[in-house]
């Protein structure tokens, strides 16, 4: 058993529903209890999704505990494939489910005797493997079986590779960070450079399509954390070269375009992005002119520490190190699966690396460290409020800020803009912090309220002082003044609870 | 509408597939509410994960909650739970020194046949917590009654006095009254004062904001019940403790409340004074909102088991209500306010609404479609995707989180039934009602 208070990533099903329910028509059957499909809450509301979340669960209750159960996952594919039309239905159990050790590989069988559909079962250790690891393996499992039901129909594995060099991006799925705005600003980058894009997965994908993922030139995972599976195997099995830098940042950018030349020249395609990679480094993109203007000579040697998952804090430590000049005085991932990769890109830009999924340990390295600003996920944030650090939100876990509505990608040369801003914005906002504390600040509030209900003559009585004191503090003055009012008019001196209730009842009629 | 004139309440349980939330949840207000406890939730990653997710709880500063997450280790039993959960609550105990630990089993702990009742009273006298169990898992329960379990579990632990206290007697006129069902302070000190009017004095509130003052509850005391899905408790209290129930229909809205007084006086041969008075002053306020409501559908896809009591409430508000979804149905326990509901829908001459148990949430989406109802009450799930489609939505959460008990509150109710109503008054002008990318 282990005491926790809160996590970074998720439980392994989480994985696999997201792969599932990014892909289009494709619909997830959970053996899960009552409560446990609250993916479908955090999709709905998060990601303010338009459609009913392709995701079904079939309820485990005390019935099922004794006797098994029975046809009813069994029904419910069946029904699902009836009602939905899906061409993929993926069962998942969760880690409630999973130890009930039924045989849902049997229940996949029967239903695909009865269903339209194809219809598999995600095969995932729920207590072995986090959320992106279980998202990593569903997706390699599901476009392996493409591949493989291709092979079978066409009794071969003949690829025709596309005329012009063609790429695909594997790793777009919901519930991401900035993923949709992300995905945008590599179409963009990729149509600078006529490159095809033949796929983006699974987000938005035809699961009948996967069969063509081969004849891509090279795929890209943006993300190291899903993807890489998936992109392991097509170049195993089908010698399709991958790049798995992360364009974040002007200098990463450009080794994922020097590495995407490299890939396509091998391929006896002459290109030469040098002169684009310099035009959108100088010009086009402002990150790289703002790291050399004046207003970024203040951050020179400023200490920044560094938490998220492996992609973007390998990432954001490279930018704030080689782009800005910012000491990163340490860098941290809870992506444990990826340690060594983590500290060997790490090795010549912090001092020391972490790699932990404790949060608390992290905010104790934090108060001790006492740097400038912060970059992690929500929970640093946190960290960052009650130190009076600032902090930059880089990472996951998924927050309903990281979906917002205008343009924010963290990818490609717009990315770099916005890494930039972002950077700037926490320190210097940290600055204003220091300032207003050091004038007194501008809230004035407090003090209106006050000289506004002192000379009524009127008392309160202890309890009803105790109940103002639990109202929250940016309406107390409010309800202070409206029950003056109250009592006032009402004639009364002695402002007890039931006084308090009535002003209550009487403000909001 | 077409329009079905049923002459009684009916009855259906659906067993379909629907969402509540986890039972789990109820610790994110039962933490708040009792402040000298700490929750420790046994369960697996997703439980935890649901509690800072979805819930849209995030444990940052000082929690009172935690989870016990259990590992292959626990779950294949090659580690002692006993071991375990004294290692972690010798932990909790040294960090935050509750006067309680509430032991919160889950799915995991009843499938794995974790002993927890067993290994409770062993602990507690081990490391000198009290421990209580309660077992709130999604196999059994649905979303609020969580809180049943945690009271029942409370109601079965004996309060007994140390015994150089003296048992103090509640000094009056009538028989002692236990009301229970975790409300906030403000809502407990004016259901409070609204019978203290009528002269009657409640001698303890199952739970009390303290473990330390939690009543002690005998035999022979009156309870009365103010939450719709505290039926365990309500058992509990009366076999073990041999409490007389008092069933009577929910404080929510003003002609809840008003039964609900009635009720409670009238056991204690008490004559209500200003009781009348007092629901129809409240009316008078809610005038406003009712103008908005009045002549107004709505369908409940069933979440909290507030259901009845809400509809109830708003079919004398002047709705009409299509359908009741409820995760639960106990119809003894919830019995006085079903027969005010029939009553009220007698009075208000509209049709009774349909009880759904345990629906189906996709029949359900159906049922909508076709009946066009003005305003859905749902999970969150649903909403989203409702809304796209041009169907005004609340969320059920909201009512489980708000202020809705006793006379006063009645209008935080219609505030939050009338907001989609009124915001989407506003943007019907701008003329798009549609967003769904789908056809259906």
């Amino acid at each position: 058993m282990k005491l926790a208070y809160w996590m970074y990533s998720g439980p392994a099903h989480i994985g696999t529903l997201r792969i599932a329910s990014s892909f289009e028509n494709v619909h997830a059957i959970m053996h899960a209890p009552l409560g446990d499909d609250y993916f479908n809450v955090m999709r709905s509301m998060l990601e303010r999704k338009r459609d009913f979340t392709p995701v079904t669960a079939s309820v485990v209750d005390r019935h099922v505990l004794a006797r098994g159960s029975q046809e009813k996952v069994v029904n419910n594919i069946v029904r699902k494939d009836k009602e939905e039309k899906p061409d993929l239905v993926v069962l998942t159990p969760t880690c409630t489910s999973s130890i009930l050790q039924e045989d849902l590989e049997n229940f996949v069988n029967r239903a695909s005797l009865e269903a339209e559909a194809d219809i598999l079962l995600a095969d995932v250790n729920h207590y072995r493997v986090n959320e992106v690891q279980a998202a990593d393996r569903t997706l390699e499992q599901i476009v392996k079986f493409y591949l493989k039901k291709d092979e079978r129909t066409k009794g071969n594995r003949e690829i025709t590779k596309t005329i012009k060099p063609s790429v695909n991006i594997i790793g777009s799925i919901s519930l991401s960070f900035h993923n949709q705005h992300d995905m945008n600003e590599l179409k963009r980058l990729f149509e600078d450079l006529d490159i095809e894009v033949n796929q983006i997965i699974p987000q938005d994908a035809s699961v009948h399509n996967l069969k063509d993922l081969p004849k891509a030139w090279f795929n890209v995972v943006p993300y190291r954390e899903i993807g890489l599976l998936t992109a392991q195997h097509l170049e195993k099995e089908y010698g399709m070269p991958f790049i798995s830098t992360t364009p974040m940042g002007i200098v990463e950018t450009a080794s994922f375009i020097r590495e995407i030349q490299t890939i396509i020249t091998d391929q006896n395609y002459n290109v030469d992005f040098e002169n684009y990679i310099d035009q959108q480094t100088r010009f086009i993109s402002q990150a790289a002119w703002f790291s050399r203007s004046i207003d970024c000579q203040n951050l020179t040697g400023k200490r920044a520490v560094v938490f998220g998952d492996a992609t973007h804090a390998v990432a954001m430590a490279k930018i704030l190190h080689k782009e800005m000049g910012i000491k990163v005085v340490w860098a941290g991932t809870y992506c444990k699966h990826d340690q060594v990769w983590f500290e060997d890109q790490l090795k010549d830009i912090c001092e020391e690396t972490i790699v932990t999924d404790d949060h608390n340990l992290v905010g104790d390295m934090i108060a001790k460290t006492e740097p400038s600003a912060i970059f992690g996920t929500q929970m640093e944030r946190h960290v960052g409020k009650r130190l009076n650090i600032p902090c930059g939100v880089i990472s996951t876990p998924v927050h309903i800020q990281n979906f917002p509505l205008s343009y924010r990608p963290f990818l490609g040369y717009e990315g770099a803009n916005q890494i930039a801003d972002l950077i700037y914005n926490s320190f210097t906002l940290g600055m204003e912090d220091h300032l207003l504390e050091i004038f007194g600040g501008h809230d004035t509030t407090e003090v209106i309220s006050e000289t506004l209900s002192n000379d009524l003559g009127i008392e309160w009585a202890n309890e009803s002082k105790r109940e103002l004191e639990k109202i929250p503090g940016f309406v107390r003055g409010k309800i202070k003044r409206n029950t003056e009012k109250y009592a006032k008019t009402e004639g009364i001196q002695m402002i007890t609870l039931e006084v308090m209730y009535a002003a209550k009842e009487k403000a909001t009629a | 509408m077409s329009t079905i004139e049923a002459e009684k309440l009916t009855f259906e349980c659906e067993t379909g597939n629907y969402h509540t939330f986890c039972p789990i949840s109820c610790v994110a207000w039962l933490y708040q509410k009792i402040e000298d406890s700490f929750f420790l939730v046994i369960g697996t990653k997703t439980c935890g994960y649901f509690l800072q997710n979805a819930l849209g709880v995030m444990i940052f500063a000082e929690p009172r909650y935690a989870m016990a997450e259990l590992e292959e280790g626990d779950i294949s039993a090659q580690l002692n739970d006993y071991q375990e959960l004294r290692r972690l609550c010798a932990q909790i105990k040294r960090d935050r020194n509750p006067s309680v630990i509430f032991w919160i089993g889950t799915c995991t702990t009843e499938i794995i046949k974790m002993d927890l009742e067993g290994i409770a009273p062993r602990l507690e006298s081990e490391l000198g917590v009290p421990i209580v169990v309660a077992r709130a898992n999604g196999l059994d329960y649905a979303f609020t009654q969580g809180e049943d379990t945690v009271l029942s579990a409370l109601a079965h632990k004996c309060f007994q006095p140390p015994k150089e206290e003296p048992i103090e007697t509640p000094n009056t006129d009538h028989s002692p009254l236990i009301l229970f069902g975790s409300l906030p302070d403000t809502v407990v000190n004016q259901l409070t004062l609204e019978l203290k009017k009528q002269n009657i004095t409640i001698t303890g509130w199952l739970p009390s904001n303290r473990y330390t003052e939690m009543p002690h509850i005998k035999e022979g005391y009156y309870v009365c019940g103010v939450n719709p899905y505290l039926s365990r408790t309500a058992t509990t209290l009366m076999r073990r403790r041999k409490c007389k129930l008092i069933g009577a229909p929910f404080p929510i809205g003003p002609d809840g409340t008003r039964a609900w007084i009635e009720k409670i006086c009238s056991v204690f041969n008490v004559v209500p004074q200003g009781l009348e008075e007092r629901e129809q002053e409240t009316w008078e306020n809610l005038k406003d909102y009712i103008d908005i409501v009045k002549g107004k559908s709505i369908f409940f896809m069933g979440d909290n088991l507030l259901e009845v009591s809400l509809a109830r409430f708003l079919v004398r508000c002047g709705m009409t209500i299509y359908e009741i979804g409820i995760p639960y149905m106990d119809k003894r326990y919830q019995g006085a306010e079903l027969r005010l509901l029939e009553k009220t829908c007698e009075e208000m001459k509209v049709m009774m609404p349909k009880i759904v148990e345990k629906p189906d949430n996709y029949n359900q989406i159906d049922r909508i479609k076709d009946l066009k109802p003005d305003l859905v009450i749902t999970g969150m799930a649903h909403a989203n995707p409702l809304e796209a489609r041009g169907i005004n939505t609340k969320w059920s959460v909201e009512f489980t989180f708000a202020q809705i008990h006793g006379f006063a509150n009645a209008s935080d109710i219609l505030e939050l039934v009338t907001r989609p109503l009124r915001r989407n008054n506003n943007l019907e002008e701008l003329g798009w009602n549609k967003y769904n990318t789908l056809s259906t």
